[in-house]
C-alpha cells in the first residue's frame, strides 16, 4: 500500500510517495537519495542510520516513514547548513574515524548526547539520578554513545570528540 | 590546506575526513548510476550439504514490481573457472547453508524481500557436520598455507628436547570462528551498457573484483569497471569477490537496468567469509633461566568443502623467539561451513593468541617476569630462515612500553589485588605481523599550472590512503599537498593489488615514489627542471616484493599492555587502560597511523572479550548472525588506551622504509587480555571468548589454587 507523506529534511520539505513498509532509512537513501544516514544492520543494532527527529536520536531504520510526516529529521549533513558543525571539527580534531561509514551516525548519536545532557537526562553510569546538572565525563560519554558501533573501533578517538564539544557547550566540568 | 613543513610523518587531517563526518563521501550504493536502480534480494538454503529437489517461482513472478526471480533453471550460464561460492546460481547442489538459491529482482527493496517469502524450496540433505575437533580423522595436511607459507617446519629434535627441558609448559588454545563485519555492509552496484559492465562496490581493490567478472561475463580487459572510492571497512571480508559481485551483474544483465544488491547484516554471515577456529597445541621447553630449548605449535582449523582456505596461524611462531629445536603444523578438516577467509592478520590473529598466551604460563612456571622472559628469548636472526632481520625492534617496544604503563614493580602473583568487588591484574603480549611489498602501477600528469594528478588504483578502506598516498607524492614531486589531486579505488587506474596483507602503503606509495623520481629525471634532462606548459605524463611501477625480501627477514613488531578488572560477583570484564607501542619501520601520517594502531588493538580486545560465531551443531547454521548477538566491542568496552610507536629505520622494505601498520595492532592483544585476566583471577582460559559464563565454570579452580 502507498501512502502520500511529506518529509522535512535538513531543512527542506520532500513530498513523495511511499510503500506504507518503508523505513525512514529507506525512504531517505532510496528515495529521496539522501545518504548521510548509512545502513549497517537495518534492526536497530548498529546505530550508523542514527538521525534526530524533532531533536532527538533515534534509529531511523526502527522508524517507518509513514510516522513522522512532517517531523523534522536532521542528519549529519543537516547539523550545519554551512560550514562545518563544532561536531565535525571535533571528530577530525580527534581522528575519531577511520572507513568513515558510521561516523554520520556517531555525530548525530553524539548531538543527541548533548541535548540529553543539557536537559538533564541521567544515564545508567550516573551516580546521582536526581542531579539536575550532567557532567559528561568520559565515562559517561562511553555509555551514551554505546549505541553506535565502529568496527574501525575509533572509541578511543570519539570520547575526546565529544568531550571537547561537552566542554563548550558547558556539559562537561 | 595547509602547508607542512615535513610532509612525511606529520599528522595531516585526513583529506576524505570533512565528506565522512556529513555523509556526503558516495560509498558504493551511494553513487549515482544515472538512471533508477532495482533490489536484488536473496533466497538461501536452509540446509548445509544437500540438493534443490524443488524450486517453484511463479507466486514471487506474480507480485507487482517483481521484475525476475533469477533460479538454477533460468539463469545465465558464468564462466568457466570461477571458484569457491562464485558459481552462483549455477548448480541444484548446496554446500553450505545460506548459499543463494534463487534471487528477486524487483522495482523496490520492499518488494524484492516480499517477493523471496514467496518462492517456495525443498531440498534432500545430509546431516551437517560443522564442528572442529582435533581428532577429527578426516584432517589433512594441505599443500600450502594461505600467501604461500609451506605447511609444516621442522628444525631439530622437538621431542627430545621437550623431553629433556628444565620446565615445560603443554597447553590447547582454542579461538571460535569470528566474523569481520565490516559497518558498510558488502554492497555491489551493476549497470551494463550493450556489452560494458560498470560495477559501483565495496571492495578493497577493484582489480581483484574485475578478474572474476570477466570470467564470469567472458568480457575482455576493459570491458569492466569497478568503481569504490570509498569503502565502509573491510577487514578481509572485502578482499575477494564474493557471490554479490556476480550476482548484481547477472540480474542486472537479466533486467536490462540498473540493479543493486546490498547484503542484509545476517548475509554478512554466510556469504562473505569468515575466520576459521583454531584448535592449537602448544609445548615450549626451557632452561631454568627461561630460555627456550623447544617450541612446538600444531594447528587444526576447518575449511569448507568448496575452498581450500588454510590460515597460517602458526607462521608468527617461526619468527618470533629463539629456540634451536621447533615445529609448526597445520591440519584442515573440510566442514559443511561457508567458505572462510582472510580477516584482519589471518594466522597471526588466532596464531598470537596461543603463542602469547604460553609465554605467559611458561613465565609463571619459571617465576621469571613475562617482559623478561620475551627479551631473554630475542632472536639475532630469523630463527628458521636462518637470515638477518631488515630491522627488529621487538625488546624497544617491551622495554618503551613497560615504562608508559608504568610495569616495574609488578607482583608475579595472580589473583591477589582487590579494588572494593573488582579483582585487578595486569599482561603483556608481544604483537608481529609481516612487512612486504606488491606489484603496483602509477601515473603521474604534471599540469602546466602546476598542478599534479596521481592515479593509482589503490583503496581507502578507512586505512587513511586518501592522505598519506597524497603526502607521499607531494614528498616525492617535491610540491605542497593542494597541487596532488589523487585518483583511487577505480580500476580505469592503473593496476595495484589490493589492501590487504598490510601491503597497500608500502606498495602504492613505492610505486609513486619510483614514478615521481622518474619525473623529476625526465623534466631535468628535458626540460631544465621545469614543468613544461602542455605538461608531462609518465607511467610507473614497482615490480613486485623488495628485491631483498630473499636476504632478510621483515617484520613488524610491537607489545601490548594491558590492566584489566574482573567483578569477583558477575564475571564482567572491563579494560580500564592500555598502553601500545610499536616498532613498524617509518610512519608516514602521525594521525591516521595512531587510528590504524588503535583500531587494531581495540578489535583485538573486541577479540578476547566478545567474538564469537556460534554454530548449531544439529542445524548447522550460526545462530547468532546479527550484531546484538555477535558481540563486538562498543565504546564503554574500550578504555584510555596509549599509544606509541618508537623510531626505525628500515632501509631494505622498501622506498619508504614503511612496514605496514593494519594489521599488527590486532596481534597478541587477545593474549594480553587473557593473560591480563589470569593476573587479576589466577584463571587461564584458553577458549575464546573470555565471556563471563567462563568465570563461574572456572571459578571452582580459582577457589581451590587459594
Amino acid at each position: 500500500m502507498d501512502t502520500e507523506i511529506t518529509l522535512l529534511v535538513d531543512g527542506e520539505r520532500h513530498p513523495l510517495v511511499v510503500d506504507t513498509r518503508t523505513t525512514l532509512l529507506d525512504a531517505l537513501r532510496e528515495r529521496l537519495r539522501i545518504t548521510s544516514p548509512k545502513k549497517g544492520c537495518d534492526h536497530g543494532q548498529c546505530g550508523a542510520c542514527t538521525v534526530l527527529v524533532d531533536g532527538r536520536r533515534v534509529n531511523s531504520c526502527l522508524v517507518l516513514a509513514v510516522t513522522v510526516d512532517d517531523a523534522e529529521v536532521t542528519t549529519s549533513d543537516g547539523l550545519a547548513a554551512e560550514g562545518e558543525h563544532p561536531l565535525h571539527r571535533a571528530f577530525l580534531d580527534n581522528d575519531a574515524f577511520q572507513c568513515g561509514y558510521c561516523t554520520p551516525g556517531q555525530v548525530c548519536s553524539a548531538a543527541g548526547v548533548l541535548a540529553e545532557a543539557k536537559a538533564g537526562w541521567p544515564s545508567t553510569v550516573t551516580d546521582d539520578l536526581t542531579a539536575e546538572d550532567v557532567d559528561l565525563t568520559d565515562d559517561e560519554i562511553r555509555d551514551r554513545m554505546s549505541g553506535n558501533l565502529c568496527r574501525c573501533a575509533a572509541y578511543a578517538h570519539i570520547v575526546p570528540a565529544v568531550a571537547a564539544v561537552a566542554e563548550a557547550e558547558g556539559v562537561r566540568r | 590546506m595547509t602547508t607542512v613543513d615535513r610532509i612525511l610523518g606529520a599528522g595531516v587531517e585526513r583529506i576524505d575526513g570533512p565528506a565522512k563526518v556529513r555523509g556526503t563521501a558516495p560509498y558504493a550504493y551511494e553513487q549515482d548510476p544515472g538512471e533508477p536502480i532495482c533490489h536484488v534480494a536473496v533466497v538461501q538454503s536452509t540446509v548445509n550439504r544437500g540438493r534443490i529437489t524443488r524450486l517453484d517461482p511463479t507466486a514471487a513472478e506474480a507480485m507487482p514490481g517483481v521484475l525476475a526471480v533469477l533460479t538454477p533453471a533460468n539463469a545465465p550460464r558464468l564462466g568457466e573457472g570461477l571458484t569457491s561460492d562464485l558459481p552462483v546460481l549455477q548448480s541444484l547442489d548446496v554446500h553450505y547453508q545460506g548459499q543463494i538459491v534463487a534471487a528477486v529482482v524487483a522495482e523496490s527493496s520492499e518488494i524484492a524481500k516480499a517477493a523471496v517469502g514467496a518462492v517456495a524450496v525443498e531440498y534432500s540433505a545430509h546431516e551437517p557436520d560443522v564442528v572442529l575437533s582435533a581428532d577429527r580423522p578426516d584432517l589433512y595436511a594441505p599443500d600450502q598455507l594461505m600467501a604461500g607459507f609451506e605447511t609444516d617446519s621442522v628444525i631439530g629434535d622437538v621431542d627430545g628436547a621437550l623431553a629433556a627441558a628444565a620446565v615445560t609448559v603443554d597447553a590447547t588454545y582454542e579461538t571460535p570462528t569470528q566474523h569481520n563485519n565490516p559497518i558498510e555492509m558488502h554492497t555491489s552496484m551493476a549497470r551494463w551498457d550493450s556489452d560494458r559492465l560498470t560495477m559501483w562496490d565495496a571492495n578493497q581493490g577493484p582489480h581483484t573484483i574485475v578478474n572474476d567478472l570477466m570470467t564470469a561475463f567472458g568480457l575482455e580487459r576493459g570491458q569492466v569497471r569497478v568503481i569504490s572510492p570509498y569503502v565502509g571497512g573491510a577487514f578481509g571480508s572485502k578482499a575477494f569477490t564474493h557471490p554479490n559481485q556476480i550476482l548484481a551483474a547477472m540480474a542486472a544483465k537479466v533486467v536490462g537496468r540498473t540493479v543493486v544488491f546490498e547484503l542484509t547484516r545476517q548475509q554478512m554471515f554466510c556469504l562473505v567469509g569468515h575466520r576459521t577456529p583454531t584448535i592449537q597445541r602448544i609445548r615450549l621447553g626451557a632452561d631454568a633461566e627461561g630460555r627456550l630449548t623447544a617450541i612446538s605449535h600444531e594447528v587444526v582449523e576447518h575449511t569448507s568443502r568448496i575452498n581450500e582456505f588454510a590460515e597460517q596461524t602458526a607462521t608468527p611462531t617461526r619468527v618470533l623467539y629463539a629456540a634451536p629445536h621447533r615445529r609448526t603444523t597445520h591440519r584442515l578438516a573440510r566442514l559443511d561451513v561457508p567458505p572462510p577467509t582472510i580477516m584482519r592478520a589471518p594466522g597471526e590473529t588466532p596464531g598470537m593468541f596461543a603463542l602469547e598466551s604460553a609465554m605467559d604460563e611458561l613465565a609463571h612456571e619459571l617465576g621469571i617476569d613475562p617482559v623478561e622472559l620475551r627479551i631473554r628469548n630475542e632472536p639475532e636472526r630469523d630463527p628458521e630462515r636462518d637470515v638477518p632481520w631488515s630491522s627488529r625492534n621487538l625488546v624497544a617496544c617491551l622495554r618503551t612500553g613497560a615504562e608508559r604503563f608504568g610495569w616495574a614493580g609488578r607482583d608475579l602473583r595472580p589473583g591477589v589485588r582487590e579494588d572494593g568487588r573488582w579483582l585487578i591484574g595486569t599482561g603483556v603480549a608481544a604483537a608481529t605481523y609481516p612487512a612486504r611489498r606488491r606489484k603496483a602501477e602509477c601515473r603521474i600528469t604534471g599540469h602546466g599550472d602546476g598542478r599534479w594528478t596521481v592515479e593509482i588504483d589503490g583503496s581507502d578502506i578507512g586505512t587513511g590512503a586518501w592522505t598519506a598516498l597524497t603526502q607521499i607524492a607531494a614528498d616525492a614531486l617535491g610540491v605542497e599537498l593542494a597541487a596532488i589531486e589523487l585518483k583511487i579505488g577505480d580500476s580505469d587506474l592503473p593496476f595495484a593489488g589490493g589492501a590487504g596483507g598490510s601491503t597497500g602503503l608500502a606498495s602504492w606509495g613505492s610505486a609513486i615514489v619510483l614514478t615521481a623520481r622518474d619525473v623529476r629525471r625526465q623534466l631535468d634532462e628535458r626540460y631544465g627542471g621545469q614543468l613544461p606548459a602542455d605538461g608531462v605524463v609518465v607511467k610507473g611501477e614497482v615490480p613486485g616484493p623488495s628485491p631483498h625480501a630473499e636476504d632478510y627477514s621483515m617484520h613488524a613488531f610491537g607489545a601490548h599492555f594491558v590492566e584489566v578488572r574482573v567483578d569477583r560477583d558477575t564475571g564482567e570484564v572491563r579494560l580500564p587502560r592500555a598502553s601500545s607501542v610499536y616498532a613498524a619501520g617509518a610512519i608516514v601520517n602521525a594521525r591516521t597511523a595512531r587510528s590504524q594502531f588503535l583500531g587494531g588493538f581495540s578489535m583485538g580486545v573486541s577479540m578476547a572479550l566478545h567474538e564469537e560465531s556460534i554454530a548449531d551443531e544439529r542445524f548447522g547454521h550460526y545462530v547468532n548472525h546479527d550484531l546484538a548477538e555477535y558481540h563486538v566491542a562498543t565504546n564503554a568496552d574500550i578504555g584510555e588506551i596509549d599509544i606509541h610507536w618508537v623510531e626505525e629505520h628500515d632501509p631494505w622494505v622498501n622506498e619508504l622504509g614503511i612496514k605496514g601498520i593494519g594489521e599488527i595492532g590486532i596481534t597478541g592483544a587477545a593474549a594480553a587480555v587473557a593473560n591480563a585476566y589470569w593476573h587479576a583471577t589466577g584463571l587461564r582460559v584458553r577458549d575464546l571468548p573470555i565471556t563471563p559464563d567462563k568465570y563461574f565454570r572456572d571459578a571452582p579452580r580459582r577457589t581451590a589454587a587459594r
